[in-house]
């Protein structure tokens, strides 16, 4: 009645390193592919979701630290990934050897080095995100090759100065789709228990602008009647109003929001047109749409349980997390802009609302995938403003 | 919404007495709840039974009622104190239940008491199964098939349709009591039978069996304002069909994707909307198909839990001080984490860890009783270990668990691997890890345990290194890594522990300490709540104070229980008056101990030579508490201090005296102390030679354990032989320990304080029952109402005597026998003892305290403001106090509930009273074996007894009782001129006693053992007075006792006294220093 355990294949017990530039070195085993590769180093808080992580664009850029120790455990499934896996490195306590569950088609290892991604297990992840909390994200150099001449700790340090620092870097462009395409899948279900509302009849043509898009969350519109299409970074508002849309919707994504001024601009000449709702990136293109600033965070927001305080409902949402920026609330015109949500651990701000038109935003995932589904109702909200329109 | 301030008075409803299924994670759950209260301001009344608790210290609560959580003297409670509020989820189902009945009564409407933390709609929608499968049910949530049946021919017509396994669980019962599997016809009708008898309703539920399937537990808390945290995701290593706190658990949740975790947390919180739990915490068990991951929800529970003492402990959140400042108006948002400061506590917990979970069984306890887990709980404690890993945590856990079996002793016979691995047992992971061992493959056990298979790979490559690993940097660290012991590596290499850590420590390999944060490291951790990893960095920051770490007691067992948490507790709370820093030592998540706000610092650890050394290293502190922890820390104390560790208090070596036989029979003889004849033997002809020359009764025990376990008094040269075979698995290469048994004698207990000079005797406890019956399972009363005035000097002279002879600093216990007015000693122990809680309350002076500060180095001089001034003679008490045993025999069906030698209570209440009948009569009804106030009393007594039995028959008669007696006694009776009915023994004919029971003839059963004869007589009777739940009583000591309750329940009142008003009448109280509460 059982599947048979699947057992990874390890492919090697050789040493991992990370090093990162303020000299610090790590030391593991190495897994996935073998290869060397730079990265913004940042940690995820998430007790579940590692697939998601390792698909979600917005972590393009990134050597991902989970600090949830054991990984691999459930193995990886085609429903749950939010794109291709797009981490430059995976960084864990215990890489799993052996997958255990029902939907389980791949082991982790095995997912990532198909992708060209080299992992670090058994290393001192504590330790390092303590470091990272402590002196902020830094970039590091991850490598697998270290009994191939990869291995000098120095030569690693000097490569992670060398990578470019994330401020300043456009990777929406570089992560986006280059072509536009459509989206009508809704939410799959990954048990027979699974408490889903039956997909809504299409009703709405919702124009999506890719700058890194979770599959999750195209899912979590088409599931409330939206038919997508999904248009790359550079399209311009004219070519979006084009197609008709009920409302535009603004992805999630890697990198720094600064560059994008071209999409803040395009986000701009929407407002007034049509329903807009942003995620995470597009919150932040949002932001700088209505004149507003961002700036980096010390360490970021990455996990599935940050309290986000509804200031509308006077109700507290856990919240997805995943920026490294964040929009700086005192930048923005207060007469135009209403700041809807603020995360409850450092009273950053978490989302706008425009006051006159339906235009809204959040810094965090209502999709989730991974993390809890408070957040959900916001889907819910972007349609009741295409249904009012 | 912020603080309730239309409330100002709050009632706390305790958890009553340890039982199987409801221990001290209680008191934690309440303790926190008083002293989130308190802190907020509100005026707290407390009732609870149980004076073993930290949360009945009249530090805590400002009304402290150690009276019977029943109604009708709940009420009284209420109509004394007129509380605006009752808060009744922090006591188990103990209090809920409570709490449910004053409201339904019409108590708490009569009083305006309003029920806060769950409302009767709530707990009446999650305690009943019907009412709770519909509810689920209208939610879309799948439960699994199920009736509700009150007659034996309900259950089996479902049976007929659903097939079998089926799962039985009795409504209303704590933790599962009288449940069970049914695989066939004969068991369906057995258990069903049972269970409608036990279930205060008279229902059980059928269900269709989810065995096999995967289980999960999820902790959940909501405010007022409906928002909702998972605090932590509980996984059973076992998969369903055994019960939750009879499962070895893992936090987190270890095979479920993102997806499947959230529809679990979605389809939790729906729960609780729907069943309207407005505030608090509750705990939503989910069982899931391995195949094709259909889940159904197994129950909730609207109240504090055992698993949520789990979570608090395993995440670093206080689910049970969140939920008391929730019950009273605030939100999540409101209230910060304690240990980030900066952040709320309305987030989800996320550990950057491993804990590992794994239940403590006594089932050597109860002959008799079939060793198998399945729906009804067994196990009498748990430890918690955590680590960086599972195979870490899964290491330190088996470590912490402190069987008693050495691991050169733990045998295994392959043909059992079948049978072992099929039904859950306590010795089921030992015989999975023993399968590894011999070779067999994850798929092969997987087959038969149904475990995942996930769990099974981590414990067979743990299993696999043990005879692998390597003495390198590397091969050590490696197998530090993943838990295993420097025993554990020293056996793959014939090396001793100590060569093991001292070659790791050469090559650099050495414990560091992480800390328990809440937020893997996201914030900074003010609170340092730590536990041992083999990372690159150490957490502890130790301080430069001065400071002192307690070795706690470990897993909770019989004989090892709360009193010695409670005793631990009090030393952190007494060093940090006298100004010492505290450092807590234990791995129990069920006590207070173990809760980071106890101590300064709290290390969660196994209680072994190797963890406790580390943290000695780390911290390098001034002295070492061991005489509180019971047993556990005593097993440490000579080598921690041959390895260095400064022990403070009674030296270990004066501590070992008092169990060498030899030495200390030579201390009695030159202080001219008597003690029954004893000796020691090491073979079983020896201990059959000694027993000889002795001349029997004897009684016979293993030398250094608690609880009297292995104890037994032998008739004859047959029971000596039989015990000493057996003897030898527990014994630990100690000799056996033979005396001579005093029968009919009056038995004392004595807790002493003693600075080496001054020796003040705390309490002088008469046992209601004669020497024989472990003291730890006899009522005992203060002060005593029989002994004479010369008696009582020669124990307070003999005290001490030994005292002084000891050179005992800090607490001492001694019991002596009292036969025909010669005093002897039976046993001397230079440690806090199970009564120091009892004796402490009662006399209102916090012993622990005074101890500890002997301990400092103050003498009883110094330390005269805690004491009443007083540094010798006997502390008085100005009522009495009865302490009465609770036991857990119907979890344990088909064993013989006779009181002898071997402890086998689990807990034990206080009663309190002008007279002892009165203090009598509510320990009894605490303890819920109540008196009855009419009817028959049946009498069978054995020679010796007759006389006072008849004087006894006759003040029954007086009451208006009924008499009914065997033969034999009912002559006697006869012959003195009362009406008597003479009844058949079970083997004389028919209806004979046992019928009677059962047909509800007889309210009360006098049954005094004749030595080794009509035993199977005796057995019968006392078993079916358990089932019938008539009280039987076994000694003529108890039966007086009984006549002076019955004749208090007729006469006095019902009336309660809080400590605080008991003690504030003596100047005894007014002196005590009030740091223990901040």
């Amino acid at each position: 009645m059982h599947n048979p355990p699947k057992r990874a294949r390890i492919h090697n017990l050789n040493p991992a390193i990370l090093a990162l530039e303020d000299g610090s070195v790590f030391t593991g085993q190495a897994f996935g592919a073998a290869s060397i590769r730079t990265g913004e180093v940042v940690f995820n808080t998430s007790l579940t979701g590692y697939q998601e992580i390792f698909t979600d664009p917005s972590y393009a850029g990134q050597i991902v630290v989970l600090t949830n120790p054991q990984i691999g455990n459930y193995g990886t499934n085609p429903e749950d990934s939010q794109s291709k896996p797009w981490i430059e490195g995976l960084i864990t306590r215990e890489l799993s050897p052996l997958v255990s569950n029902w939907r389980s088609e791949q082991d982790a290892g095995a997912f990532l080095s198909a992708a060209g991604i080299p992992i670090g297990s058994a290393m001192d992840t504590r330790t390092l995100v303590r470091r990272l909390r402590m002196r902020g994200v830094m970039r590091g150099c991850l490598s697998t090759l270290v009994e191939k001449g990869g291995g000098d700790p120095d030569e690693l340090v000097a490569r992670a100065r060398k990578s470019p620092s994330m401020a300043g870097l456009d990777l929406a462009t570089r992560v986006s789709a280059k072509d536009r395409y459509t989206w009508d899948e809704p939410v799959p279900r990954c048990s027979p228990s699974d408490l889903l509302d039956d997909p809504a009849p299409k009703r709405f043509r919702v124009a999506a602008y890719d700058f890194g898009m979770k599959r999750d969350i195209l899912r979590q519109l088409a599931h409330r009647g939206c038919s997508l299409t999904v248009v790359p970074a550079g399209t311009s508002a004219e070519d979006v109003l084009a197609l008709k849309p009920d409302g535009v919707f603004l992805s999630n994504g890697p990198g720094d929001p600064e560059p994008l001024d071209y999409q803040a601009a395009q986000v701009r000449k929407l407002i007034g047109k049509t329903p807009v709702f942003g995620i995470c990136l597009g919150h932040q293109v949002l932001g700088l749409a209505l004149g507003g600033k961002t700036y980096k965070l010390k360490f970021g927001h990455r996990g599935g349980n940050h309290p986000v305080l509804n200031k509308r409902t006077n109700k507290v949402e856990i919240t997805a997390q995943n920026h490294g920026f964040a929009v700086d609330p005192d930048t923005l015109n207060a007469s135009d802009v209403d700041l809807t949500h603020v995360n409850l651990n450092d009273q950053t701000l978490e989302g706008i609302a425009h006051r006159r038109y339906p235009v809204f935003s959040v810094q965090y995932h209502p999709e989730a995938a991974p993390g809890p589904h408070d957040s959900h109702y916001l889907f819910d909200e972007f349609v009741a403003m295409m249904e009012a329109k | 919404m912020p603080r309730r301030n239309d409330l100002k008075r709050i009632l706390i409803v305790g958890s009553g007495p340890i039982v199987i299924g409801q221990a001290c994670e209680f008191d934690y759950s309440g303790t926190q709840a008083c002293k989130a209260l308190r802190a907020d301001g509100y005026e707290t009344i407390l009732i609870n039974s149980n004076p073993a608790t930290i949360m009945t210290d009249p530090e805590l609560a400002h009304h402290t009622y150690v009276e019977p959580l029943t109604v009708e003297f709940a009420e009284e409670v209420i109509k004394r104190e007129r509380p605006d509020a009752l808060l009744s989820t922090v006591g188990g189902q103990t209090g809920l239940n409570l709490s449910v009945s004053l409201a339904e009564k019409g108590v708490l409407e009569k009083y305006g008491v309003e029920l806060i933390g769950a409302k009767i709609e709530a707990i009446k929608k999650a305690e009943d199964r019907l009412l709770f499968k519909d509810a689920m049910r209208g939610i879309g949530l799948a439960t699994p098939q199920s009736q509700l049946c009150r007659t034996v021919e309900a259950g089996e017509e479902f049976a007929k349709r659903i097939g079998f396994p089926l799962i039985l669980r009795p409504s209303f019962t704590l933790g599962g009591t009288g449940g069970g599997i049914a695989y066939n016809d004969e068991e369906l009708v057995e258990i069903l039978e049972r269970g409608i008898d036990l279930s205060p309703v008279g229902e059980v539920l059928i269900e269709e069996s989810v065995l096999g399937w995967k289980e999960y537990e999820l902790e959940v808390m909501r405010d007022t304002a409906g928002n909702a945290i998972i605090v932590c995701s509980i996984e059973n290593f076992d998969p369903m069909g055994v019960h939750t706190g009879d499962s070895i658990t893992i936090a987190p949740a270890q095979t479920l994707t993102d997806r499947e975790y959230q529809m679990m947390r979605d389809a939790a919180l729906a729960c609780l909307r729907e069943i309207g739990v407005e505030t608090g915490g509750s705990n939503v068990q989910f069982a899931i198909n391995p195949v094709d991951g259909r889940m159904v929800i197994v129950e909730m529970n609207p109240r504090v839990s055992r698993s949520s003492a789990l979570a608090s402990k395993a995440t670093g959140f206080p689910i049970a001080k969140i939920a008391a400042k929730l019950a009273v108006g605030y939100r999540l948002d409101e209230i910060p984490n304690d240990i980030t400061l900066k952040t709320p506590a309305c987030f989800e917990p996320t550990i950057d860890y491993v804990v590992v979970k794994i239940p403590r069984w006594q089932f050597e306890k109860f002959p008799g009783a079939e060793p198998v887990l399945g729906t009804q709980m067994k196990s009498v404690g748990e430890v918690m270990a955590m680590g960086r890993t599972f195979k870490q945590a899964l290491g330190k856990a088996l470590r912490s668990l402190e069987t008693g079996k050495s691991a050169a002793a733990e045998t295994f016979d392959d043909t059992l691997i079948p049978t072992r691995l099929i039904t859950p047992n306590p010795d089921r992971l030992p015989y999975i890890r023993h399968a590894f061992r011999i070779g067999w493959t994850v798929e092969q056990v997987r087959e038969l345990t149904q475990i995942d298979p996930w769990f099974l790979t981590q414990v067979k490559e743990a299993v696999d290194l043990e005879s692998t690993v390597i003495l390198d940097k590397a091969g050590l660290v490696k197998a530090k890594r993943d838990g295993l012991s420097d025993a554990a590596i020293g056996r793959a290499h014939t090396k001793t522990a100590d060569e093991v850590r001292a070659l790791r420590k050469s090559l650099g390999v050495a414990a560091v300490f992480n800390r328990v944060d809440t937020c893997a490291a996201e914030f900074e951790s003010f609170t340092p709540y730590l536990y041992s990893s083999y990372e690159s960095e150490c957490e502890a920051e130790p301080s430069d104070r001065k400071k002192v770490m307690i070795l706690g007691s470990g897993p909770n067992r019989i004989g090892q229980g709360i009193e010695f948490d409670y005793c631990c507790c009090h030393a952190a709370y007494a060093l940090e008056g006298f100004g010492v820093e505290s450092i807590m030592v234990n791995c129990n998540p069920e006590t207070v101990s173990t809760d980071y706000d106890t101590s300064d610092r709290l290390y969660f650890e196994p209680l072994t030579l190797e963890e406790v050394l580390n943290i000695y290293d780390t911290e390098k502190p001034d002295g070492a508490i061991v005489q509180f922890g019971g047993q556990t820390p005593l097993n440490l104390a000579l080598p921690l201090k041959r390895a260095g560790v400064p022990i403070i208090g009674t030296a270990p070596e004066n501590i070992d005296l008092a169990e060498d036989r030899k030495l200390f029979g030579k201390l009695l003889d030159d202080l001219q102390i008597p003690s029954p004849p004893n000796g020691t033997a090491t073979s079983v002809e020896e201990a059959c030679a000694v027993a000889r020359k002795l001349g029997f009764p004897v009684l016979v025990r293993p030398s250094y354990v608690l609880g009297g376990r292995a104890m037994t008094i032998a008739y004859d040269e047959d029971t000596v032989r039989r015990y000493m075979q057996e003897a030898t698995l527990f014994s630990q290469d100690r000799p056996v320990l033979i005396d001579r048994f005093l029968e009919d004698a009056t038995e004392v207990d004595v807790d002493a304080l003693s600075d080496t000079r001054d020796v003040l005797i705390a309490g002088i406890m008469e046992h209601i029952e004669e020497a024989g019956v472990h003291s730890g399972d006899s009522s005992c009363v203060l002060p005593p109402i029989s002994l004479e005035a010369g008696a009582l000097a020669k124990i307070e002279e003999y005290t001490v005597k030994l005292a002084r002879a000891l050179n005992v600093i800090g607490l001492m216990n001694v019991q002596y026998a009292i036969k025909d007015g010669t005093v002897f000693v039976l046993e001397v122990n230079p440690r806090g003892s199970r009564t120091v809680p009892y004796v402490s309350k009662a006399t209102g002076i916090p012993l622990p305290k005074i101890a500890v500060g002997l301990m400092l180095g103050k003498t009883l001089e110094e330390l005269k403001e805690l004491t009443g001034g007083r540094v010798s003679g006997v502390l008085p008490v100005t009522k009495f106090f009865v302490k009465s045993p609770v036991f857990p025999f119907s979890k344990f069906p088909g064993v013989d509930p006779a009181l002898g030698p071997e402890m086998r209570s689990t807990g034990e209440v206080m009663g309190v009273g002008e007279s002892f009948g009165e203090a009598f009569a509510k320990a009894q009804l605490s303890a819920g074996t109540p008196l009855p106030d009419q009817g028959t009393v049946f009498f069978s007594v054995n020679d010796r007894h007759k006389e006072e039995a008849v004087a006894l028959a006759k003040r029954f008669v007086e009451m208006g009782f009924k008499l009914a007696a065997s033969r034999g006694t009912a002559s006697v009776l006869k012959a003195a001129g009362l009406p008597v009915r003479t009844v058949f023994k079970v083997n004389e004919g028919r209806p004979n006693a046992v019928d009677l029971m059962k047909a509800a003839e007889l309210q009360l059963v006098i049954y005094t053992t004749a030595g080794a004869t009509s035993f199977s007589d005796e057995k019968a009777i006392r078993r079916n007075a358990i089932q019938a739940r008539v009280p039987c009583i076994t000694t003529i000591s108890g039966a007086r006792a009984a006549v002076e309750a019955i004749g208090s329940r007729r006469r006095d009142p019902v009336r309660v006294w809080s400590l605080q008003e008991i003690h504030s009448a003596g100047a005894v109280s007014e002196a005590k220093i009030a740091s223990t509460v901040n």
